[in-house]
């Protein structure tokens, strides 16, 4: 099969794309795949063309490749792609709707307030940020609505700290959410569609554990490096079992496709299990969370390159 | 929420801005990517046997949120003024042929051998007289012929920091080498600078309370020329009381000096080197001072060419360390600088590239006053290639990169890059050197775009009815 293999791009992710997309670029050769490899940008619909490729395979995260844009444009020139369509794909880049759509249908997600910046500018809405902090208590998450990598991302210990975080958090986005923070440990479970059947299964819990228990620094847990992997996580089976159970839930409720990872908190009080966002393209890098996860499962990483591939529907 | 680990490889910094795609794509061809790279990359779980080989100095060596954004910065849209380029584009291309040619025709097998670690005695003759173009005489004995300025500071740990070993250093200091510093596992202490560079008395205060403390630091480091990135100058007046203080209390002092000769404007002022060895009186020689220099800045920094003035058992220690790092530096490129400090006016490129980088300083200050305005402070740095400017503290400049990079395709460094606690973090540097007059102009206009905006947009988010 011919596949066109869709990386880089220009958004902040842009690095760990370029890795992710050269591991699957190889992973396809090994499996006699003739591969075209395409670093995204205004050339991308001409350069497809060009390559007429039997599939596409994207290998990129955040902006463009995570928020359906790629993916909605591959359907216009009727080139079939893998992983989620436009829409799931949008659903998942943004973290509110995700959250939202989330809480109507009963998953359990840390309560959360979203404004845009004319909210701010036009709105008045810093008058309401007593009350927002008053209902999520500190410390307080803020993010970028779409920002898919640890940019971005500020915990106000107090009322003095929410400016400043959200003023970064737009830096990212026009659009920020102010979220609870689960205390807790970090889980990723990842999703796969099975072969055959297309039915969707979730793949052994990855656990991010900081690597300096002590700290109270919440910005250097997302710092690279001082995060430590285990999979499979070590967890009670029922928990485990009703973390997948949640992946699948959210994973079926986002119209996801082929895989994702969807990531959770186990809140070390209540025992709750609460999910916090799903990436529809997540990483393919050695040490990404997917690989780590299907390696567990005995799926190595040319069988998930060929799994995903035969995932995309056809022509 | 669980964080993709993006790899563990450090990335450099090394933006290169403007490179053609011909150029680019003509390098690749050079380095062929072997067919062996199809081989099957080892699964998750065999990739833990490496984290319990690695050592313990490796934690402090880790890639960054902001490295993976500094790599953004390379593409050709964006205008960067994140480098820490001089600008090569000034050097004679029929004069880079033709002391190549020299080179390859007079001294074909020298050039292709190895070379004495400490450097060619044809080199370190023509260091000597770089130094005195500095009014600092040296002796070529006490010269060891370097990778770089960068390997100096590297070797300067090697010999002297244990883990837990403090350096001082000026807040901001020099980037590059903060992860030098990181690897050998060094407690920094950054002393704040105001525009005459390090307080001596803040420095004694230090000492002071680290003795207390019963902790003495192994060497002072400071960049007194131009500073990078804070583009100061250290006073003479704090000149005479660092190399006092030193002297007191026997401390090594580590002078970084990559950019004493490209001064815009005044007078020079003398190196510490050459202070304490007139203080000492003892024939011109400091016994407390490494002296580093470079010709990265003067000449090419693709030469990878550099060298230390230090003390005789300071120098011992370096020149074994250097065995061990690289053997010699290559004698191709200290051949090359020999024959052009030989036979060429070396001090009048030196002239050609001040007039050239005070025009593109002087464009930028300008540029910073039109667009940067009453919200912002900066230095005017009378030489060098950097200026640093701070913005209100609300502003923290890693994530203002975001947005000015996906908005404005402007780049630039952020401050926390210069500190190693944290600090920095409303400040960023500027370089005015390597880039062209009209893109300083349109460049600090964006970054000043960026920043208004931000400012609006921050008055809007403390605009809650009751004060800020």
């Amino acid at each position: 099969m011919k596949v066109a293999v869709l990386k880089g791009g220009r958004s902040l992710e842009r690095q760990v794309s370029l890795r992710s997309g050269a591991q699957i670029e190889d992973a396809l050769q090994r499996l006699g795949h003739e591969t075209v490899v395409i670093d995204v940008g205004p050339e991308l619909v001409k350069q497809v063309r060009a390559a007429k490729p039997d599939v596409a395979f994207i290998a990129l995260h955040g902006r463009d490749g995570e928020d359906g844009a790629v993916q909605e444009l591959l359907g216009a020139i009727g080139v079939p792609y893998t992983g989620s369509g436009p829409s799931a794909c949008i659903r998942c880049a943004d973290k509110v709707l995700a959250k939202h759509l989330m809480r109507d249908a009963g998953v359990p997600t840390p309560e959360f307030h979203s404004f845009n910046e004319t909210a701010f500018r036009e709105l008045g809405a810093a008058a309401a940020l007593k009350d927002i902090e008053q209902s999520l208590g500190f410390p307080l998450v803020v993010k970028p609505a779409g920002q898919g990598s640890a940019l971005g991302i500020k915990f106000a210990r107090g009322s003095e700290d929410v400016p400043g975080a959200l003023l970064a958090a737009f830096s990212y986005d026009r659009k920020v959410l102010l979220e609870r923070y689960v205390r807790g440990r970090d889980l990723a479970v990842s999703v796969l569609d099975s072969e055959g059947s297309g039915e969707p299964v979730a793949l052994p819990i990855v656990e991010a554990v900081p690597r300096d228990e002590n700290f109270y620094d919440f910005e250097a847990r997302y710092e690279i490096g001082r995060t430590t992997f285990v999979c499979p996580a070590e967890l009670a089976p029922d928990v485990a079992a009703q973390a997948r159970k949640l992946a699948l839930e959210v994973y079926a409720l986002l119209g996801c496709r082929g895989f994702a990872r969807v990531d959770l908190m186990l809140e070390q009080d209540s025992g709750e299990l609460w999910v916090l966002e799903t990436n529809a393209i997540p990483g393919f890098t050695e040490t990404s969370l997917l690989p780590q996860a299907a390696d567990a499962a005995g799926i190595d990483f040319d069988e998930l390159v060929s799994r995903i591939l035969v995932s995309a529907p056809t022509r | 929420m669980v964080r993709e680990s993006a790899g563990c490889c450090m990335e450099p910094i090394s933006p290169v801005p403007h490179l053609p795609a011909k150029l680019v794509s003509a390098a690749m061809a050079i380095d062929e990517i072997p067919p062996t790279r199809r081989r099957a990359r080892p699964a998750a779980h065999e990739l833990e046997r490496y984290e319990d080989l690695f050592a313990v100095r490796t934690r402090g060596m880790r890639s960054s949120a902001m490295r993976e954004m500094m790599a953004l910065t390379e593409r050709p849209e964006v205008i960067s003024l994140a480098g820490g380029l001089p600008d090569t584009t000034t050097f004679p291309p029929e004069l880079y042929a033709k002391l190549m040619a020299r080179v390859a025709a007079e001294s074909t097998a020298r050039a292709l051998q190895y070379g004495p670690t400490g450097g060619m005695a044809v080199v370190m003759e023509g260091i000597v007289k770089v130094m005195e173009a500095e009014d600092t005489v040296v002796d070529a004995e006490d010269v060891i012929v370097t990778t770089g300025g960068q390997q100096v500071i590297d070797l300067v740990c090697k010999t002297l920091i244990d883990p837990g070993d403090v350096i001082v250093a000026e807040a901001p200091t020099y980037p590059g080498a903060v992860p030098t510093f990181s690897a050998y596992e060094a407690d920094v202490v950054q002393i704040e600078m105001d525009e005459e560079g390090m307080p001596i008395d803040a420095l004694e205060e230090t000492l002071d309370a680290l003795q207390a403390g019963g902790r003495r630091p192994k060497f002072i480091y400071t960049i007194p020329n131009f500073q990078n990135p804070g583009g100061v100058t250290m006073s003479l007046e704090r000149r005479q009381r660092l190399v006092e203080v030193a002297r007191e209390r026997e401390l090594l002092i580590l002078e970084d000096n990559p950019y004493g000769l490209l001064r815009y404007e005044g007078e020079p002022l003398p190196t510490l080197y050459s202070l304490d060895a007139s203080n000492a009186g003892r024939g011109g020689a400091s016994d407390l001072v490494i002296y580093l220099g470079t010709f990265s800045k003067i000449l090419s920094p693709g030469l990878r060419l550099g060298w230390a003035v230090a003390p005789r058992p300071v120098l011992e220690k370096l020149n074994l360390g250097k065995q061990g790092a690289d053997l010699c530096s290559s004698p191709v490129t200290q051949l090359f600088v020999a024959a052009y400090l030989d036979e060429q006016d070396w001090m009048g490129y030196i002239q050609t590239l001040r007039d050239l980088y005070r025009k593109r300083r002087d464009t930028m200050l300008e540029a910073l006053e039109k667009h940067f305005g009453e919200q912002a402070r900066w230095t005017k740095p009378q030489g060098g290639l950097f200026i640093w400017a701070t913005l209100p503290p609300y502003i923290d400049t890693t994530d203002l990169l975001a947005r000015a990079l996906e908005s404005e395709n402007v780049a630039f460094v952020p401050g926390r890059a210069a500190y190693m606690d944290g600090r920095g973090a409303s400040s960023m540097r500027l370089n005015f050197a390597g880039i062209r007059e009209q893109d300083i102009r349109e460049g600090i206009g964006r970054i000043g775009k960026v920043v208004d905006e931000q400012v609006g947009l921050f008055g809007t988010l403390t605009r809650n009815g009751d004060g800020p």
